[in-house]
């Protein structure tokens, strides 16, 4: 079968998936005797090893296999949970992982799991050599159709009282077919021909769980009834769909014993070989199904490039409303005005929408967080607890993409420098786990997230005394600092905090690079720490990176945009006020000496020396705590533009960070301050 | 001759640059355009003349002429800017005219000779006659090698 059609289908469901068995794996090394959470890693795992068997990717197949059958031994009390065997299974997700994006990106998903596939074997046998992997899917089967009703006092009240008026009790086990697109029609259906024959009195998932389709491929019902078992079997398997059914009679005297409801189920457990329906072939149906799983929740996935086309078109309309308004003022017809008044409201609400489609929660982020942190927990021998706040937040597709290293980065850093181990922290006096919290909220245009600890917070001493031999700080300047602007220091370029360089932090580069890439997203990151109590690095971040507030500004006929996060402010100042330093001109800003930046020399622009009328206008940019005063010939004002890239053909062009369309079609380019402060 | 190797054809846009005809393939071609306003890009290569906006999308346009190292030419009526579209991104070439489009035999098409004029022989991949035309055909992946940072810090 051609598999490409589903091929990105199978990858994004193989990475939620994958998603799912890390959350769980985390939440059961909390509670290792939860059965509940292996069931459903069970269940990822399985899925997954159907997918990818169809999709023909042995690898991920057998991996998977093998990651069951130690999930199915822990289940079944073969084995116990230990922090080695999550290990090895935390590995094994790691594995597959990288090879689901691998086939991501175009390759074979391919790779050498054979030592992870033995260690997983050696689990596995740790206490049973038994299970053979073959027997394994069929064992799981028939466990799973023997799962057994438990009644209520009440409910075995009513099943003797029904007794005794000459009714019969069954409990009725249906199985599904496992291509089963449309299950929770196929319960109702069977519900609705078991009730015709007699009365429902429990059902095992709830009735509520069946509607959801909150189930496996099976289901139990306890039935009354005057009909016999073969009648209702006969009739429930006319349903269509059904795999298997099996009708036991519930025993009178059973229902008297504590574990009553175990004897029941004796007689017809084997499941019997595949049923009358394998009209289809199986392969293609396990595609639908999880087309059809997926439209479970009311949502469409969108290729984000269609949504760029969308939005490049909608731009193209606004640009020519533009045009329409501006025809309108000029013939003053109060039709055409009223037109494109309305015209102009619908746009805007259009404009929003299409916006909020490209917003996606921050959670596509925060999602590998906590395996990172277990792990480097583990490394560093502390004890710490993740907790994540706010992980629904939306932001921009444009923004999320570049916020994951700088916050791993800090992440990093709060785990190898801010939280203490185990024992100084209980010679502290604080419990012997650190907590980090990992916050994310909207506030106004903005997204904040933070990361806050509890561990040692920042050590004025320490860091003032690394600062001055760095030469970052004058001694005689050191005094006067607030405690917030020396926690800040430790954001400034060559500064490091550690003592010794650690595997964790230590690649060569400090917090200034996290500083520099927020700061590039048009972002900002301050610190609050108190000694002994922790740390909050708080980092504000656009709601979007597509559309940016600019300064535009004029050039000999040329527009340019300068982005006002990077501006301080403008300024026209006198040609007499300009100095000469080192050949460098500059002038004196409030104290400050700014240098100044004539971008028509940068631009290659003819600079016309006598001009200027007396004055200049100067845009004051910043690059961290650097200025500079960007010489242009004139302002045209504020704008909020759409940030468009100038593409691959012209690959980093000095000074510039990109380009946008003006309301009159023009392209105007935008100034990267960065580029030219050093 | 013809019959035999009627199938192996292909489709090409033929346009013209000083009193050359070029061609290149019509699969390549998003679409020709006449002059649209450019935005001159500083420090670049001169060849590239700048970005348009070509219907939302910031597109680069590249001077063929220049590019061949020919003399530059004022834009007038017959100017046709082609956007080509490769593998990676989608560039505008100015020719001075767009003229035909035509079928020739890939059996037309020869291996190019050591010299062809004044272009750059590394640009061409062959060149194909047809009637009694010369059509030089363009290797544009080698035309428009992505343009690298010019490193000629100012400040």
């Amino acid at each position: 079968m051609d598999t490409n059609q589903y091929l990105e289908m199978f990858i994004d469901e193989s990475k939620e998936h994958l998603q799912s068995c890390n959350e769980h794996l985390l939440e059961l090394e909390k509670n290792p005797e939860d059965l509940a959470i292996v069931n459903e890693i069970f269940r990822s795992a399985h899925t997954l090893k159907g997918m990818s068997a169809t999709m023909g990717y042995e690898d991920i197949a057998d991996l998977t296999h093998k990651m069951e059958n130690v999930l199915d031994a822990i289940r079944n009390a073969k084995i116990r949970v230990t922090t080695e065997i999550l290990d090895v299974v935390f590995q094994a997700a790691d594995y597959l992982e990288e090879m689901v994006m691998d086939i991501a990106d175009g390759g074979t998903g391919k790779k050498d799991v054979r030592e992870l596939v033995e260690s997983l074997n050696r689990i596995e046998a740790g206490e049973s050599a038994v299970a053979a992997p073959a027997a394994e899917v069929a064992a799981t089967v028939v466990e799973e159709v023997s799962t057994n009703l438990h009644f209520d006092d009440f409910e075995k009240t009513v099943i003797a009282q029904s007794f005794e008026q000459g009714f019969q009790a069954f409990e009725i086990a249906v199985q599904l077919r496992e291509d089963c697109l449309l299950k929770a029609v196929r319960v109702f259906m069977v519900f609705e021909v078991l009730e015709k024959s007699g009365e429902i009195i429990k059902s095992e998932p709830s009735v509520e769980q069946l509607e959801n389709e909150n189930f496996d491929e099976q289901f139990s019902v306890a039935l009354i009834t005057k009909d016999d078992a073969e009648t209702l079997k006969a009739k429930i398997m006319k349903v269509s769909e059904v795999d298997n059914v099996i009708v036991a009679p519930i025993q009178v005297d059973a229902l008297h014993t504590t574990n009553g409801a175990n004897e029941v189920e004796e007689e017809d457990v084997v499941a019997p070989p595949m049923p009358v329906i394998a009209k289809k072939e199986p392969a293609a149906q396990k595609g639908k199904r999880s087309a059809a799983a997926q439209s479970g929740s009311k949502t469409i996935r969108v290729n984000i490039e269609r949504l760029d086309v969308l939005m490049n078109l909608f731009e193209e309309l606004v640009i020519d409303r533009g045009r329409l308004q501006s025809i309108a003022s000029e013939l003053h017809n109060p039709e055409l005005n009223e037109t494109v008044e309305r015209m102009t409201r619908v746009s805007g609400d259009l404009q929003n929408i299409i916006l909020n489609m490209r917003m996606i929660p921050v959670e596509t982020v925060f999602n590998r967080f906590p395996k990172m942190v277990r792990q480097l927990a583990r490394e560093l021998d502390k004890k710490i607890n993740l907790e994540i706040v706010g992980a629904e937040t939306e932001l921009d597709r444009t923004v999320i993409d570049e916020i994951g290293d700088p916050l791993v980065h800090l992440i990093r850093n709060a785990l190898d420098h801010g939280v203490e181990s185990p024992a100084e922290r209980l010679a502290k006096g604080k419990p012997e786990e650190g907590t980090v919290t990992l916050r994310a909220y909207h506030s106004g245009n903005h997204v904040f997230i933070e990361l806050e600890d509890d561990g040692a917070g920042v050590n004025r001493e320490r860091v003032l005394a690394k600062a001055i031999a760095n030469g970052l700080v004058m001694e005689e300047a050191a005094e006067a600092m607030t405690d917030r602007q020396v926690a800040e220091l430790i954001l400034a370029s060559g500064f490091s905090t550690a003592e010794k360089i650690s595997d964790v932090s230590g690649r060569g580069v400090g917090l200034d690079v996290v500083k520099n890439t927020i700061e590039s997203l048009g972002g900002y990151i301050s610190i609050d720490s108190t000694e002994g109590q922790g740390s909050l690095f708080q980092v504000q971040l656009p709601l979007t990176l597509s559309i940016i507030s600019v300064m535009l500004v004029e050039l000999d006929r040329e527009v340019y945009a300068v982005p006002l996060s990077s501006i301080i402010e403008t300024a026209i100042i006198q040609t007499s006020d300009i100095l000469n330093a080192h050949n460098q001109k500059v002038i004196d800003f409030r104290g400050n000496i700014v240098p100044l930046v004539y971008l028509k020399e940068i631009f290659e622009m003819d600079v016309e020396e006598n001009a200027s009328d007396g004055f200049q206008s100067v845009v004051i940019v910043r690059k961290g705590e650097k200025l500079a005063g960007l010489v242009v010939d004139s302002f045209i004002g504020q704008q909020e533009i759409v940030l468009k890239s100038l593409g691959n053909y012209l690959q980093s062009v000095f000074a510039i960070s990109g380009a946008t369309i003006l309301g009159n079609g023009q392209v105007a380019l935008i100034v990267d301050c960065n580029a030219l402060i050093k | 001759m013809t019959e035999l190797l009627e199938q192996k054809e292909m489709k090409v846009i033929v346009f013209q640059l000083m009193e050359k005809e070029y061609a290149i393939a019509v699969d390549v071609v998003q679409s020709i355009e006449k002059s649209l306003s450019i935005t001159r890009v500083p420090k670049t290569p001169p060849y590239v003349k700048g970005v348009i906006n070509l219907r939302g999308v910031v597109t680069p346009i590249v001077s063929l002429r220049e590019r061949f190292g020919l003399e530059s030419k004022e834009i007038d009526d017959s100017t046709r800017i082609i956007i080509v579209t490769l593998e990676e991104f989608d560039v505008g070439l100015i020719v001075d005219a767009a003229n035909d489009v035509l079928d020739i035999s890939l059996d037309a098409i020869e291996a190019q000779p050591e010299v062809v004029g004044t272009v750059e022989s590394e640009f061409i991949s062959g060149i194909a006659k047809v009637d009694k035309r010369l059509l030089v055909m363009l290797n544009l992946d080698k035309v428009l090698q992505p343009v690298k940072r010019v490193t000629t810090d100012e400040l």
